[in-house]
């Protein structure tokens, strides 16, 4: 079978049996290792993508379930032109990237948040990234990136 | 402000050096490496505690000329895992013993997974059962025992008002890097192979590859990988996944990636050694403390692995940071038929110092003493002597960090309300809140002579064409060391930070600076960096006459490269006997406070850590932002540790070794952590840091359990402090059996085969 998928803005076609995982085919048919596998069943969110803007694990999601999907990756967060993008920027001056493994899937999560436009309370945060594990940080650099980005964009309007 | 002056300060924290690769997804980690030709190892595994293996039996129905097959015979070298005793095969030998569940016996290879999956099914071992050991008490092999003693015990408790008696335990505690271990080897076109991985020690490797393969050193070739954690977990495992890629990949002939899966991870490799502690407790009425009777057992699970040293950092730390007259502690670790223990965050003080700090709780509620009280009274002072007879010189703040937590979290003004609140408690009340405290001590690097036998060395090389470069096998996962040791040498040698360079940890580039444990990197490695790029300083200087910073690049010209090799310099003043165990079993000790509060659900007595004030001292903050994040991951670890993270065992298998079934805090779970950062600096360093890594894991676990004391009442004696401990307690029915230790399947039992 082949499917059709939007990954960062690039429509691509993969030709593969039906249940093959969505993190299989994004991290070795379409190179895209920014996704990171951590548990293979939905409990530690390193996995995590958007599939048409909503947070998923992609290590629980057959890829015949996305066909004409949009999928955004850790690796469509940041653009050539503009740089890291602000939730990236966020995390690397608070520390919330640590070992960085957590991270894409942190990013994702986040990033949602924010496009959610949710009041960004501590409660709020934890809430968004409840499904990202991390044994790094500890969660309270996260949060405060998060946080941060928000405070960002609500002060420019973005 | 003289911070900027201070070495090793630098001007302003820069940003993580790797954390725009790590923020892009373009950091490269063990299975985001794509080797074509590639195939996928795996390893077959023992399915039962103990057993003498008889055969293994591939099936013949099965087509094998797909699939490599390795087993012991297969071993060029000795079939040893190398560590500290010669004990641990990489493979267990037809004829050999099994001593444990998932231990590694036969290794297999294919082009792909779903040949290797049908090839897993199709080999059986043949075994006949051995009567296994699973009670440390019961055990009779002992890899190591350490006694230490100052003044008269006997005496001391005789001359006590009061003596205080309590036993402790704690269980395992999976490491849970959120990257699984993984490993990939690769051969080399002049024989040997290279092993790329996840890993904390590349010469721990090296050492085991030229040993299990019998290749020399440049044959054996170790590049850390990025990785994705590890505190502890991948210091000692990764030998052993790295021989078995390296054999599938000799055998085989090309790239052979054996990437563990969550639940082989959690089925095989190393966790905290559970431990039993018992305290026997001399006190004054006026909260002196005035003998300590300890005996700590650790379960080194079935091989030697890192026990030894575990065990030796448990008992050092035994009595807590309180300068007591009299001691007596009495350690050993022994052997069981579970997979083997190892190092993790903290190696063997958090189990003996949750015992302590508990132990020292019910002793001030037994005199009726504030636990602020009773450890301002005891704590170690400057001139303070040890239970191996250190006298502490400098950088002692254990009452600084005491006093800072207290303050921070108003411990008093809090405790005197929830003692109002449970003294006012009714049955219709649901939920109870509760604070707690703790105080930690925590040698800086490695124990005793552990560093002079190292003989660790770092370089810093300035190249030809003007580069200045640190060289060191340290690891960066997660810690930020190659942020901080470029800002070392950037400082020491007046150059922006951009301007150093790190080498990659390959072991073909860099020279043995010793593993990437026991908190020693920022210390020990750190100070040698700056050593290192203090002489090329110098170097150069003397040869321009003019500051490093203006004339490097010109030297480089006119000059050359210069390349400075800084191997390990003892501290002066620091001395250590191995045969009579005393002296100073540390260069330094780092210091830790904590105040936990709690909410404890009295209906389904689940408890809620809310915050945690963590004062720590570090000697010297380095970079602020990495330092308190490490506090903050290490403090989160040990409220897993104290509330939820346990692993319960059936006939020597870990039975819950997946994430669905092995729970580690999420951030709704996680307190507010509130990161207070001393500095009491070490003076037989250039920079006086001591390092971090460790510290908030010691006092995380014993202030949850005084805070939940302090809510219901109820002193929990075995960790993790699990709703049904905490109901029996209060309720007075029997606990749940004791964390750490094997149950026995009814069919096991019936055969009368385990040793108990
Ligand atoms: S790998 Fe998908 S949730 Fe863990
Ligand atoms: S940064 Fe390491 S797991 Fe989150």
């Amino acid at each position: 079978m082949s499917y059709h998928l939007t990954v960062n803005g690039t429509a691509t076609e993969v030709a593969v049996p039906g249940m093959r995982r969505l993190l299989d085919v994004l991290r070795e048919d379409l190179g895209l290792t920014g996704s990171k596998e951590g548990c293979g069943e939905g409990e530690c969110g390193a996995c995590t993508v958007l599939i048409d803007g909503a947070v998923a694990v992609s290590c629980l999601v057959p890829v015949c379930q996305v066909d004409a999907a949009v999928i955004t990756t850790v690796e469509g967060l940041a653009t050539p032109t503009t740089g890291l993008s602000s939730l990236q920027q966020a995390f690397l001056e608070t520390g919330g990237a640590q070992c960085g493994i957590c991270t894409p899937g942190m990013l994702l999560s986040g990033q949602a948040f924010l496009d959610s436009g949710a009041e960004p309370t501590d409660d709020a945060i934890r809430e968004a990234i409840a499904g990202n594990l991390c044994r790094c940080t500890g969660y309270t650099k996260i949060v405060e990136a998060v946080a941060l980005a928000a405070g960002r964009r609500d002060e420019t309007g973005a | 402000m003289t911070i900027a002056a201070r070495p090793g300060r630098a001007v302003g924290a820069p940003l993580r050096r790797e954390g725009p690769a790590k923020l892009t997804g373009t950091a490269l980690y063990t299975d985001d490496l794509v080797f074509p030709g590639g195939w996928y190892g795996t390893t077959i595994r023992s399915t039962e505690p103990r057993a003498r293996l008889v055969a293994i039996d591939l099936d013949p129905a099965f087509d094998w000329s797909r699939v490599a097959v390795v087993t012991a015979d297969d071993i060029p070298g000795d079939n040893v895992v190398a560590s500290i005793a010669a004990d641990q095969p990489i493979l267990v030998p037809v004829g050999g013993e099994i001593r444990h569940q998932a231990e590694p016996v036969a290794l297999l290879a294919a082009a792909d997974r779903e040949t290797l999956r049908e090839a897993r099914l199709r080999v059986r071992l043949r075994t006949e059962a051995l009567p296994p050991v699973f009670d440390p008490l019961a055990s009779t092999v002992e890899f190591a025992r350490y006694d230490l003693a100052k003044g008269d015990v006997d005496a001391g408790l005789a001359s006590a008002d009061l003596v205080v008696q309590g036993t402790y335990r704690v269980g395992h505690q999976e490491q849970l890097y959120i990257e699984n271990n993984a490993m990939i080897a690769v051969p080399r076109a002049g024989g040997g192979v290279i092993v790329h991985g996840s890993l904390q020690c590349p010469y721990y490797v090296h050492k085991a590859l030229k040993r299990g393969l019998r290749i020399g050193s440049e044959q054996a070739q170790v590049v850390q990988a990025e990785t994705g954690g590890g505190f502890g977990g991948k210091e000692e495992y990764p030998s052993m996944i790295g021989l078995h890629a390296a054999l599938l990949a000799l055998r085989t002939q090309r790239p052979v990636r054996m990437i563990y899966d969550r639940h082989e991870d959690l089925a095989a490799t190393t966790k905290r050694h559970p431990a039993i502690v018992t305290h026997r407790t001399g006190v004054m009425r006026d909260g002196r403390v005035v003998a300590q009777d300890i005996d700590l057992v650790l379960d080194g699970g079935a091989y030697t692995t890192l026990t030894p040293v575990v065990l030796s950092r448990a008992t050092i730390h035994a009595g807590g940071p309180y300068d007591i007259p009299n001691v007596r502690i009495r350690g050993r670790a022994v052997m069981t038929n579970t997979p083997p223990n190892g190092a993790f965050r903290g190696f063997g003080a958090p189990q003996s110092e949750f015992a302590a700090e508990t132990q020292l709780n019910r002793v001030a509620e037994a005199i009726g003493m504030s636990p602020l009280d009773v450890r301002r009274r005891n704590v170690y002072r400057l001139g303070g002597i040890t239970p191996t007879q250190q006298v502490l010189r400098g950088g002692v703040a254990g009452e600084e960090v005491l006093e800072r937590a207290a303050e921070a979290s108003e411990f008093d003004r809090v405790r005197v309300r929830t003692a109002e609140s449970r003294g006012r408690r009714s049955p219709r009340d649901r939920t109870a809140r509760g604070i707690g405290l703790a105080l930690a001590w925590h040698g800086a690097g490695f124990t005793g002579s552990g560093e002079a036998k190292m003989g660790s060395v770092v370089s810093v090389e300035l190249s030809g064409d003007g580069v200045v470069r640190i060289l060191t096998a340290s690891t960066e996962m997660g810690q930020g060391t190659k942020t901080i040791f470029p800002q070392l040498v950037a400082a020491e040698l007046g150059l922006p930070i951009e301007a150093v360079e790190m080498a990659p940890q390959d072991t073909a580039l860099v020279p043995d600076s010793g593993p990437t444990v026991a908190s020693r990197t920022a210390m020990v490695v750190g100070g040698m960096t700056i050593q290192a790029a203090r002489r090329l300083r110098e170097a150069v200087e003397g040869r321009t006459g003019r500051p490093f910073a203006t004339s490097y690049r010109d030297d480089a010209a006119d000059h050359g490269a210069t390349r400075i090799d800084q191997a390990f310099e003892p501290y002066p003043g620091v001395g250590f006997d191995d045969a009579t165990y005393t002296g100073d079993a540390y260069p330094a000790f780092g210091w830790a406070a904590a105040v936990a509060e709690v909410e404890v659900d009295l209906d389904t007595f689940e408890v809620a850590v809310r915050s945690i004030v963590a004062v720590d001292d570090v000697g010297r903050v380095i970079h602020p932002v990495l330092c308190e994040g490490q506090v903050e991951g290490g403090t989160l670890q040990a409220v897993g540790y104290a509330t939820i993270e346990e692993i319960k065992l059936l006939d020597g298998r870990y039975l819950n070794d997946r994430l669905q079934t092995y729970l580690i805090p999420t951030a709704l779970d996680a307190p507010r952590i509130e990161t207070i950062l001393v500095e009491s600096p070490f003076a037989g360093v250039p920079h006086g840091a001591k390092g971090v890594g460790e510290l908030p894991m010691d006092v995380g676990a014993p202030a949850v359990v005084a805070a939940i004391h302090d809510a219901t009442g109820a002193w929990i004696h075995d960790l993790p402090a699990t709703p049904e401990r905490i109901m029996a307690a209060l309720v007075g029915i029997d606990p749940p059996g004791p964390p750490g230790i094997s149950t026995v399947s009814p069919r096991r039992a019936a055969d009368g085969d385990t040793e108990r």
